[in-house]
């Protein structure tokens, strides 16, 4: 069995010599530290970025267009997909612009939108609520649309009414396709946030990679990068947190908390 | 026990359903497949119809017209004498499956119902209480479907469909995925449940013994087209136990039939 107080040891260990080899290959081949920062350089300047308070400012500029673009999109993701998913018109007229829109890649509008709304915070939010959209959409559609016959016919035979049946049916058995599309929203809204950092803006950590890549500061960038996954973990970790306490009854999602109690034995 | 002739059974004012040259063809003009051809029946107030038929002979079919899932293409059903246009609200279904709703308890899956007829559920918890207690499940209204076995989630359904008092209730091969000790359990529980309530039950199913074992009248229904064969009344007393089904009469009346669903096609 996989885990356990040893296993976890191990994996440590592990880290702690990829860490080691790392630091060890820059000294002795001598790299220059703008190709290639040792760990111990990487440490450093998080720790120096951290004290100085300089990233906590733009980790929180950051994180906060990357939770306005989350429910900018994603409300807007959940009524256009329930309004397709439950009217065949609307999904028939809307179907090109939608097909059109899924194929393009949204990063490739981040200079338009920064033309359209601004170097500050709203281009960053409307950005990273575009991005973040669409995988919300579809799952809503696929969702509400999964379910079973025999359900529907058992609602049908009770005389449920279309809003009954929605409300009832259609909806709680749409939620596990829904936190799907809400665990990838999360991470896509934080890229939407970098690259719209990237094209153009005053302040957050996609601005500060930008920067420090002028100053050669790579390894600024370095601890950059490992703050944004630290920040990604953060994320997606409260989405997986609420989908415990909404989707307790899924059978997935029970599959998952026995492998989590398992490895935690 | 001789077999009825189908145009001696006149529909009375008791008749709950009433069946008159019933068609369905599914797909439409031309083509189609036809699944029920001009089948008359009746069943009467408080009656046990069971209905077997080898799988595709449009039982499913028949059990949806009746339950105001699917328009019938010819002919009428009448459910205490009107035309039956939509789903009814004093109807109970059963299906294969249990069909439970994982997000809601025991109890919230047998107060389904309840919810959707808004008949009050301060009201109707206590009557669903004692429901689950008739079918042995007490203690369990607070567990989740993926909780129980096969057999437990299917006196759950049985339940859901009893909890708003329907006069008619309607079974599709209810127990046709429980194993064969489980069933016969469930079928000892069914007969206690229907004597206590008296519904008027029809019960399909395609297991010859079950037929005979539960129903007032067994009815044989032959494929291609789904066709009404010979029905026949089944005089054993009630209760009737489970060794019934080794007593002579018993093998009697399954033999006859087997024999009928044979002449009709009907077992492979
Ligand atoms: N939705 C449907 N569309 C087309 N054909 C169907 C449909 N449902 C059932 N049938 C056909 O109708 C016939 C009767 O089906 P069904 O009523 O399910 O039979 P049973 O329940 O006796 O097994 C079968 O030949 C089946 O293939
Ligand atoms: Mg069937």
């Amino acid at each position: 069995m996989i885990g356990g107080p040893k296993n976890f040891a191990l994996r440590l260990l592990l880290i702690a010599v990829f860490l080691a080899v790392w630091e060890a290959i820059v000294r002795v081949f001598e790299i220059p530290l703008f190709i290639l920062p040792t760990p111990s350089n990487v440490f450093t300047a998080l720790y120096r970025g951290i004290a100085s308070s300089l990233y906590v400012d733009h980790v929180w500029i950051t994180v906060t267009e990357t939770l306005l673009g989350f429910v900018l999109g994603t409300s807007l993701a959940f009524m256009l997909g329930t309004v397709i998913a439950l009217s065949r018109p609307v999904e028939y007229f809307l179907y090109p612009f939608v097909v059109m829109f899924q194929a393009m890649p949204k990063v490739a509008l981040a200079p338009l939108i920064i033309v359209w709304f601004g170097l500050g915070l709203t281009s960053k939010v409307v950005n990273a609520a575009l991005v973040a959209f669409f995988p919300l959409m579809v799952n809503t559609i696929v969702g509400l649309r999964s379910a079973e016959e025999d359900k529907v016919n058992l609602m049908k035979s009770l005389a449920a009414t279309r809003t009954q049946i929605f409300w009832m049916l259609q909806l709680p058995n749409a939620m596990p396709y829904i936190f799907a599309g809400l665990e990838i929203a999360m991470i896509f809204a934080l890229i939407g946030a970098i690259v719209a950092e990237f094209v153009g803006a005053q302040a957050g950590l996609g601005m500060l990679i930008q920067s420090m890549n002028f100053t050669m500061d790579v390894a600024g960038q370095f601890s950059v990068l490992l703050l944004l996954s630290l920040i990604g973990l953060g994320l997606n970790w409260i989405v997986i947190a609420v989908r415990r306490r909404v989707l307790f009854w899924d059978a997935s999602q029970k599959f998952d908390a026995d492998a989590a109690k398992k490895e935690a034995i | 026990m001789d077999a009825i002739a189908r145009e001696t059974a006149p529909a009375t004012a008791r008749d709950v359903i009433a069946i008159r040259k019933l068609s369905k063809t599914y797909g439409g003009t031309g083509g189609g497949v036809t699944a029920l051809s001009e089948i008359d029946c009746t069943v009467a107030d408080g009656e046990f119809l069971s209905i077997v038929g080898p799988s595709g002979c449009g039982k499913s079919t028949l059990l949806k017209i009746l339950a105001g899932l699917l328009p019938a293409s010819g002919g009428e059903a009448l459910l205490n004498g009107s035309p039956i246009t939509g789903a009814r609200k004093d109807i109970g279904v059963v299906f294969q499956s249990p069909v439970l709703f994982p997000w809601r308890s025991v109890l919230g899956n047998v107060l389904l119902p309840v919810d959707v007829q808004q008949l009050g559920r301060d009201r109707m918890t206590a009557r669903a209480m004692d429901l689950l207690k008739l079918v042995g499940l007490d203690g369990f209204e607070h567990r989740y479907p993926w909780e129980l076995s096969g057999g437990m989630q299917q006196r759950v359904a049985l339940v859901r469909a009893l909890i708003h008092d329907p006069a008619l209730l309607l079974m599709d091969e209810p127990f046709g995925a429980l194993d064969a000790m489980t069933r016969e359990q469930m079928n000892v529980e069914l007969q206690r449940i229907w004597m206590e309530r008296r519904k008027t039950v029809v019960f399909i199913t395609h297991s010859t013994s079950e037929a005979v074992f539960l129903g007032d009248r067994v009815m044989v229904m032959t494929p291609r087209p789904g066709r009404i064969g010979d029905l026949f009344a089944v005089d054993l007393p009630r209760p009737r136990p489970l060794d019934v089904m080794t007593t002579e009469k018993f093998g009697v009346y399954v033999r006859r039939i087997r024999k009928s669903l044979n002449a009709g096609g009907g077992l492979e």
